[in-house]
């Protein structure tokens, strides 16, 4: 809310001398955020006068309208002075610059020549004075507001210091300069005066004249009043004091009537509405909107109503969107003569939903949606009237009401609970001091109880807490000291935890960069990538970023692809990369987590429920490799990176979780459908790696033959501590052996096989060459085999007789032969 | 042959003289072979030794041996000596350019999103704490009613949180990893010193500072006994094993739902107060929802933006790098350190 220091002033006895930087950390240190500081006036000096306009000669022949006014500013002889405005007559009193004056912006006004003329000032707009943003004209003064030739920035009060205070949302009060004041009066230790206790609400007594009110929505309201005058002159001007304080909390000066409702609500807190009364049909009834379909509101908007809004109608049509905005048919216009002003206490959700579902937010909404001050309806309803009366001439008919104001109820309160909870010691004499200060009644019935009754406006002081934030506030937060707590010894990182450092930091120190890619993906990019079956079945988002990414991540490889693309865009030639992340796929059958409501703990039971409509979002590793993990060099080419690794790689993963792994041939998208290994655990697939589809390469535009891997963490057991056993330290025996098969025969069921015949003192096998050129649709495979034995040196002929029961064993299942 | 000792004296002075002039292994070599060969002098007045009387032999034998044994260290000491000369020209030759790069080498790095997780969680679990995860789509109910904001609030417009389809799932994207506090409260019993890093969404568009999908590290403590002061502690060591050892940390009243006092927590880090993040003691009614007797327990929650803590301790300056995923940010990370 913005804020002019010398409204604040006239209820808090602020030191003349007070540095703005500690008006500014006295807001902050009571809990409100000061967003800006605009010092009014101090780019500007005079001479700066009131002039009446004695004659306007019309410039004719340019482009835009241009005036040649003459002015009298109480000098002996008038100026004559060019102006591009023509919101102003003859006789009008307006604001000129007078050569020498300096405007903000460093706009210094001189006599000079212009469209022919010599232009021996300026008649300026708000604008130009840095007063506001209204630049439609300049400033016309009330007539006779005064004198010719008189400062025009003391009338105007420019001189002014305007705070912009972040209001939070459970201090709905402090929307208004009563508010304000008394924190600032507090915070700083200062005297203050509550502006409300001013009011003399029974000049204004309540009867049965004027339109009454009749509430049929009880959950609408605490409590309405409803006031009528009569002989209201509309076109009475605005004073100037009053305007120039509208203006400077960031509002406009509109008509009397508006002008004096929102200049209480500015000063007390409270949203107030005038209605033309002449225009309402018998009574006001607060009530659903219903059956009623449309309002028109101030704005020109037709807006649909929905059977739960809350509407001000009478006996013929809603009025007002309540709370919200006015409506059309009832506005106060020029003609109006008798005027009906509502101040309601308005229910802060359904005025939060009003204002949500309208997309509507105005300066009242904002302040009842906070919560108001259920005093106020009363208060505020008197001091409006009252300024209608004084300054436009109304006559007082009467007054309604309906309901009754609903309180805070009284807590009950351990005074000492203030220090245990802040940690610091804070003197029951203090303690009373400051909840004191906040407004709250303390009625002390022993050292340890203390009945604390809340003032009105502060509707969210419920619980002990509440109170000890009130104290808190009130002596600084920062008098609470710093102690350190401490958790039960033996805090450990969670297998899993341990898991995901492990990969990562395997992946990054071999080469690849890790990336937190966005979990937001295009369903038809990740239909072209070939995603089907459960991989391809997503939660859409209600209400995405943007229409081109709706949908949740089933997989990594679509984020990884686009990361790669882009790095190649920028420039990188080998990109390997990776990211650990969840996954999310719509396949499970979810539970409707049901009411559960938060007045009770759940029971097991609805705990579970609530558990069970969350999906399961499995935890994925996946990398994308395009180019070579390295980079060709001065000396020499970096090594392929090919479907070999990226199965080594998923392969290597699994089994440092300590978990042994199979392989088989998969035809899973978006890899290369004869290039794609599929890993298992325990016969569960539990990764793919590969080459990726060369159609989804060339797509993409990445490069020939790129690779990708991914592995479900999630899915892998945890093995428990592993079992070593003792090396054993006699001498190795080595038999090679090269086989000829089948092409089309899995080297892994040839190594199975070797092991298999091979016996128990096998302490190795591994394939040390592949060769494919021996036509007829046969390849070699050429293993080396190590044999130990524990208790002795192997003999030459036993380790051969090893080596022939493995071939043959490879015969039989594989139909290898032993090449010659 | 005869022999005397004034022939054995020349052969040893011919034998050095040979030696110190030698230039090079090769030439030692041969040095060697004419005068500790088989057919050098002294190794012919060894032979010759044999055929003397024994008293003779005893005498003389004396002379020859002091002679092998002075050519023999003459000729060790000059073969280390050329052996280091010609290792040093050898080594020399073979001197390369170490400055070469070795791009062939493979570089990866980790996020510093990973790096400052584990940072984080490290610091934490050495004070106790246990490091909670949980699931990025979550309940409402657990993401909002149960942290005491109700189903009206602004929070839980279309504007600032992401609503998955059909809205009757009440499923959204997680707006904080509150729902792990909520999770862990529901199901373990105090006292309970946890920390709940994780990915975290609203709705605000990406741009040099924001960005809708961001990381959030979150803290909560319930303990007998627990008061502001403990909170206020936490952070300041926090914050000084995060940004160093001198920095100052400052509470400003503020509003959260689910603290009462609540607070916002500033740090003082290069000549001014940046903002952190959101802090203050757990508010009764959420502790009363998970089961918390709070006449016995009371305890405080933090939460801090883990791309604005890296944006300040790293001088980024802009949000896009971090979430775009360039290796070349990545890379210069490396495997980690501050």
């Amino acid at each position: 809310m913005k804020i002019p220091l010398s409204w604040i002033r006239e209820f808090a006895a602020l030191p003349n001398d007070v540095e703005l930087e500690r008006l500014e950390s006295a807001f902050v240190s009571v809990g409100f955020e000061v967003e800006s500081i605009d010092i009014q006036g101090s780019n500007l000096t005079g001479p700066l006068v009131v002039a009446r306009v004695i004659n306007i000669e019309e410039l004719v022949g340019n482009k835009k309208p241009i005036r040649y006014v003459e002015l009298d500013c109480g000098e002996a002889k008038t100026r004559f002075v060019i102006c591009g405005a023509t919101n102003f007559a003859v006789g009008d009193l307006v604001v000129a610059a007078l050569p020498g004056a300096i405007l903000p912006g460093d706009f210094a006004i001189s006599a000079r020549e212009t469209y022919g003329k010599t232009s021996n000032g300026m008649i300026c707009s708000a604008r130009e004075l840095g007063i506001s943003d209204e630049h439609s004209g300049i400033i016309v003064l009330p007539a006779d507001c005064a004198k010719v030739g008189s400062d025009a920035i003391k009338l105007l009060e420019i001189n002014d210091v305007i705070f912009d205070i972040a209001v939070n949302p459970d201090r709905g009060y402090a929307l208004s300069v009563r508010g304000l004041a008394r924190e600032l009066a507090a915070s700083l230790d200062c005297k203050y005066v509550d502006p409300a206790k001013s009011v003399k609400t029974s000049d204004y007594e309540v009867n049965k004249n004027g339109i009454q009110v009749t509430v049929e929505d009880k959950s609408a309201l605490s409590i309405v009043y409803i006031r009528t005058i009569s002989d209201f002159k509309a076109t009475a001007p605005t004073p100037l004091w009053m305007s120039r304080r509208i203006e400077k909390c960031g509002m406009r000066s509109i008509s009397l009537a508006v002008d004096i409702t929102n200049y209480v609500m500015l000063e007390l807190g409270q949203p107030l509405h005038a209605f033309d009364a002449s225009k309402i049909n018998t009574e006001i009834i607060i009530r659903s909107a219903g059956n009623t379909k449309t309002i028109k509101t101030l704005d020109n908007q037709e807006r649909k109503l929905i059977a739960e809004d809350l509407v001000v109608a009478d006996k013929k049509e809603a009025l007002a969107l309540a709370g919200v905005m006015g409506g059309a048919s009832s506005e106060v216009t020029d003609s109006t003569t008798q005027i009906a002003l509502e101040a309601a206490r308005f229910d802060p959700i359904r005025i939060a939903k009003s204002s949500r579902r309208h997309k509507l937010s105005s300066e009242a909404s904002r302040r009842l949606e906070r919560g108001v001050d259920p005093s106020l309806a009363e208060i505020s309803s008197a001091r409006a009237i009252s300024l209608m009366i004084e300054l436009g001439g109304g006559k007082y008919v009467g007054s309604s009401f309906s309901g009754e104001p609903r309180y805070a109820p009284t807590v009950s309160f351990d005074p000492n609970f203030v220090s245990k909870y802040l940690g610091t010691l804070v003197s029951l004499t203090e303690v009373e001091e400051k909840l004191k200060i906040v407004g709250c009644d303390v009625k002390k019935k022993s050292d340890s109880n203390w009945e604390i009754d809340p003032p009105s406006w502060r509707s969210d002081l419920l619980l002990a807490p509440d109170l000890v934030e009130e104290v808190a506030r009130m002596i600084g937060y920062d008098r609470i000291p710093s102690t350190l707590p401490t958790g039960k010894a033996g805090a450990a990182l969670t297998p899993m935890q341990n898991r995901k450092r492990g990969v990562a930091n395997f992946l990054a120190a071999n080469g690849f960069s890790e990336v937190y890619n966005y979990p937001f993906v295009n369903p038809d990019y990740v239909a072209q990538l070939g995603f089907v079956g459960d991989r391809a079945k997503s939660f859409k988002l209600a209400n995405p970023m943007s229409e081109e990414f709706p949908d949740l991540r089933t997989h990594l490889l679509p984020g990884l692809l686009l990361t790669a693309i882009r790095n190649q865009g920028r420039g990188a030639k080998d990109i390997a990369l990776f990211e650990i992340g969840s996954v999310f796929r719509n396949t499970e059958k979810l539970l409707s987590p049901g009411d559960i409501g938060t007045d009770r703990v759940p029971e097991s039971a609805a705990r579970e429920k609530i558990y069970k409509s969350v999906p399961n979002q499995p935890l994925h590793v996946g990398a994308v490799v395009a180019g070579k993990l390295g980079a060709d060099s001065w000396n020499g080419k970096a090594s392929d990176f090919t479907w070999v690794e990226a199965i080594g790689f998923a392969r290597s993963i699994i089994e440092s979780t300590g978990n042994t792994t199979t392989t088989k041939s998969s035809d899973f998208a978006p890899w290369h459908p004869g290039r794609c290994a599929e890993l298992l655990v325990n016969g569960k697939p539990v990764a793919h790696a590969g080459e990726l589809h060369p159609r989804v390469i060339s797509a993409l535009g990445l490069p020939p033959r790129s690779c990708a891997f991914v592995v479900v963490l999630s899915a892998l057991e945890f093995s428990g501590s592993r079992k070593s056993e003792t090396l054993i330290t006699m001498p190795a025996a080595i038999q090679d052996l090269a086989l000829v098969v089948d092409e089309n025969i899995a080297a892994s069921d040839v190594e199975a096989a070797l092991r298999s015949g091979a016996g128990e003192l096998l302490e190795s096998i591994t394939l040390f060459d592949r060769y494919d050129k021996l036509g007829d649709g046969k390849v070699s495979l050429a293993f080396t085999m190590v044999f130990r034995a524990k208790d002795r040196t192997l003999t030459a002929d036993e380790v051969s007789q090893y080596r022939t029961a493995a071939a043959e064993a490879a015969l039989k299942s594989c139909g290898a032969s032993v090449r010659a | 042959m005869t022999l005397n000792a004034a022939d054995v004296s020349k052969s040893v002075k011919s034998a050095l003289e040979a030696i110190a002039s030698t230039k090079d292994l090769a030439e030692l070599k041969n040095v060697k072979a004419e005068h500790l060969g088989d057919k050098s002098e002294l190794s012919k007045a060894s032979q010759a030794l044999g055929k003397m009387a024994a008293e003779e032999r005893a005498e003389f034998g004396k002379v020859v041996g002091s002679a092998k044994s002075e050519v023999t260290a003459a000729f060790d000491a000059k073969l280390a000596e050329l052996e280091i000369a010609r290792d040093l020209k050898v080594l020399n030759e073979e001197r390369v350019d170490v400055s070469l790069p070795a791009t062939k080498l493979p570089k990866g790095g980790l996020h510093p999103l990973t790096i400052l997780t584990n940072e984080i969680s490290d610091l934490f679990i050495g004070l106790g704490y246990r490091v909670a995860e949980g699931p990025e789509l979550e309940a409402e109910w657990l993401n909002f009613d149960a942290l005491n904001i109700p189903a009206d609030h602004p929070a839980r417009t279309m504007q600032d949180t992401f609503f998955v389809e059909p809205l009757e799932s009440k499923l959204v994207l997680r707006t904080h990893t509150s729902p792990v506090q909520i999770r862990t409260m529901l199901e373990n019993k105090p006292p309970i010193y946890v920390i709940c890093p994780g990915r975290t969404y609203r709705a605000d568009e990406l741009d040099a500072t924001h960005t809708p999908v961001f990381s959030q590290v979150e803290g909560l403590v319930i303990d007998r006994g627990i008061t502001m002061a403990d909170l206020k502690g936490t952070l300041d060591y926090f914050a000084q094993s995060i940004f160093g050892p001198d920095v100052k940390t400052r509470l400003r009243p503020s509003f959260f739902p689910f603290t009462e006092p609540s607070a916002e927590v500033d740090f003082y880090f290069n000549g001014r107060w940046i903002e952190w993040g959101g802090c203050g003691m757990v508010n009764p009614k959420v502790l009363e929802v998970c089961g918390i007797d709070t006449s016995e327990f009371s305890g405080f929650a933090f939460g801090m933006g883990l791309e604005r803590t890296l944006m300040v301790r790293h001088g980024i300056t802009d949000m896009h790098d971090i979430v775009e995923g360039d290796i070349r940010f990545t890379r210069s990370f490396g495997l980690g350190g501050k």
